[in-house]
């Protein structure tokens, strides 16, 4: 536990957000967020539901608008330039609370799209890449099912391998495990660890606290659109300093 | 019981008939069968009294005698001596005519209007929203009537188009809008033509050809070539320069006003033209709601989960939204193929030759063999409306998700 938890940070600079606001219409989602990742820094955003969480890394990718303040992922400033827009995503890999798996294509086949379309690697090459992803999340054998033919938690892993098979420097996890049974948790939980083991720079919003106190080099609580607090998870858990975080985590870890 | 293939176990009592799962339902099938076979049974022998009593007999005999009246629009040779057989076959061609192009219309209408509604332009989507609402909450009937109305009342007559020179009256020199119709140049095939012909089908299947190669291209050494121009240039240089070489063989028949009509060219009939019309524009604002409900169908997540992988928007559109939108919008889009199919029977009200108005309408007038006739009627439709369903089902079946 302890090993993952010390593992190195380098100070290169994965993501720097500067003061940056987003309004859907009247309502402000994300208020003056500051925050810089280094490479290899594993984060966990936990907060409660409609605090912004989401929204946020879902800025990072460009899926939201932001529209005040900046953006930097790996000195790339997120604009409307299409261009820019490309760069990061191409960078950056996100899993979603429900997956998002292709329906109509194989497993296999998930993986390749993009390689293929978008970094034009041969589909030979692709394919090798991708089985060694299926093999690193343990489902090689599926490669050939549809997704619909998967339980969630292979559904979920298929996706994180479908993601690395871009090579991105940054994860970004979306709720991953929200929308699986317990058991299947795990194996999730189990790989998105063995991802953090290798130095992999990730951003999960999670309420697994388990796997933040295990993984994370430093837990942040959102509340209303704001960082309210950010500490190492030891000091996170034990020591909380404002009254909000410290209701929401008697709330969370109280049963 | 005969009905068991299973000879029941020696627990069987007959109660179980209705109170065991395993037999009720084979119970009530059998009772269902045998009440269609008696009512079918009933009204069978009911007609064939009736029939009897009036002094009448079912027979096709009149097929085979001469029709006796006009039809003015007839692909296949026909004159008022040919047989009632022969006018049923134009007016099924004519049915069929109208029919496949009022599909291809419809469709094109509907796509566009459909892609368009869902557009990020307040403009364009209001825009499309009216078409929709307009065209698909006005009965069809009151639609051919209207455009029926507009080309006869409001289009000049042939003879407007006299003078010292009509082509010069004509739009472009060689179409002319009509109440009587639209004139078209057609095709003249000199010697020679077929080979320009079968140069432009394989320039066809050459892009075709060319696109599998460049996706194969892109698959095997991610290389992605261009797809426009080439394609365009394949399918065009060759069938260019071929016409040439021949010695320009197809020329082109202009329409020219002979007497009080005009002569050459292809005319297009106001009837047909009123009908094709409405049918596309009224069908294709169902089949622009089909679109747009297959489109959104697909959630959002799963372009997200396709733009997070850093596919470019056209990309995400071809390669995820539509091919899982499509199963959405294949089975109704089969109901209107079928709609289309049956409303171009309304036909008759513009004096379109089509299978009710021959067959249905002058035939039956003529010969009194109503039974017949719209016995006959029904089997066209039905075998009609079954094949464009058997085809349109096959390749919806061809891209059915796999569940498991």
């Amino acid at each position: 536990m302890a090993e993952t938890a010390q593992m190195k940070v380098s100070d290169e600079v994965a993501i720097r957000i500067d003061n940056m606001n987003k309004w859907y219409g009247a309502f402000h989602v994300l208020r003056d967020i500051d925050l810089t990742v280094h490479r290899g820094e594993r984060i966990v955003i936990c907060g409660p539901s409609g605090s912004g969480k989401s929204t946020l890394i879902r800025c990072i990718n460009a899926l939201e608008e932001h529209q005040k303040g900046s953006i930097e992922v790996d000195g790339t400033l997120l604009s409307s330039d299409l261009k820019n827009i490309d760069k990061i995503r191409s960078e950056v890999g996100m899993c979603f609370q429900h997956f998002n798996l292709f329906p109509h294509l194989t497993i296999l086949e998930n993986c390749t799209l993009a390689p293929i379309w978008v970094r034009k690697t041969p589909k030979k090459e692709a394919e090798e890449t991708a089985m060694h992803f299926l093999e690193k999340v343990k489902i090689p054998d599926q490669a050939n099912k549809y997704p619909g033919q998967l339980s969630g938690g292979q559904q979920q892993r298929v996706a994180i391998a479908r993601s690395l098979c871009m090579r991105p420097r940054i994860m970004l996890f979306d709720e991953p495990t929200s929308a699986l049974d317990p058991e299947m948790i795990k194996e999730v939980l189990d790989t998105m660890i063995e991802l953090a083991e290798e130095g992999m720079t990730m951003l999960c919003v999670t309420h697994e606290m388990g796997f933040a106190r295990q993984v994370a080099n430093r837990v942040i609580f959102m509340d209303e659109g704001q960082i309210v607090e950010q500490n190492e998870p030891e000091a996170f858990f034990n020591n909380p300093q404002s009254p909000r975080t410290q209701l929401f985590l008697s709330q969370i870890l109280g049963h | 019981m005969t009905t068991f293939s299973d000879p029941p176990k020696a627990s069987f009592r007959p109660s179980m008939l209705l109170s065991d799962t395993r037999y009720r339902s084979i119970t009530f099938q059998v009772i269902a069968l045998a009440l269609l076979v008696t009512a079918i049974w009933y009204l069978g022998s009911n007609l064939a009294a009736n029939l009897r009593a009036a002094g009448l007999n079912i027979s096709f005999q009149f097929l085979g005698n001469p029709a006796g009246y006009d039809i003015n629009q007839t692909l296949i040779p026909y004159t008022s001596q040919s047989s009632n057989l022969q006018a049923a076959w134009v007016g099924i061609i004519n049915t069929l005519l109208v029919s496949f192009l009022a599909c291809v219309t419809a469709t094109i209408f509907g796509v566009i209007a459909g892609v368009l509604r869902l557009s990020n332009n307040w403009l364009v989507r209001k825009l499309m929203a009216g078409y929709v609402e307009i065209f698909r909450n006005i009965p069809v009937l009151i639609w051919i009537l209207i455009i029926y109305t507009i080309m006869t009342a409001a289009m000049p007559a042939p003879s407007a188009f006299r003078g010292d020179d009509p082509a010069s009256t004509m739009m472009l020199g060689s179409f002319a809008f009509t109440n009587r119709g639209v004139y078209i140049p057609g095709p003249v095939w000199g010697p020679g033509s077929m080979i320009v012909m079968a140069t432009f089908v394989a320039s066809v299947i050459g892009v075709f050809a060319y696109r599998r190669y460049a996706t194969k291209l892109l698959y095997d050494t991610g290389r992605l070539l261009p797809m426009l121009w080439p394609s365009v240039a394949i399918l065009l240089l060759p069938t260019i320069i071929m016409f040439f070489i021949m010695g320009m063989p197809i020329g082109l028949d202009y329409p020219a006003l002979k007497g009080f009509n005009f002569r050459g060219g292809i005319q297009i009939g106001a009837p047909l033209i009123a009908l094709w019309f409405a049918l596309s524009i009224y069908t294709g604002a169902f089949i622009a709601e089909n679109v747009r409900a297959g489109i959104q169908a697909v959630s959002r997540g799963q372009s997200e989960a396709a733009a997070a992988l850093g596919l470019r928007p056209g990309r995400v559109m071809n390669l995820v939204v539509l091919p899982q939108a499509l199963r959405v919008i294949i089975p109704p889009l089969i109901s209107n193929y079928l709609n289309i199919t049956k409303n171009s029977s309304l036909a008759i009200l513009v004096g379109y030759a089509d299978i009710t108005a021959t067959l249905g309408g002058i035939t039956l007038n003529q010969t009194g063999r109503a039974i017949e006739c719209v016995v006959l009627l029904m089997l066209f439709y039905l075998v009609i409306s079954l094949g464009i369903s058997m085809v349109m089902n096959v390749y919806n079946n061809a891209t059915k998700l796999k569940e498991r």
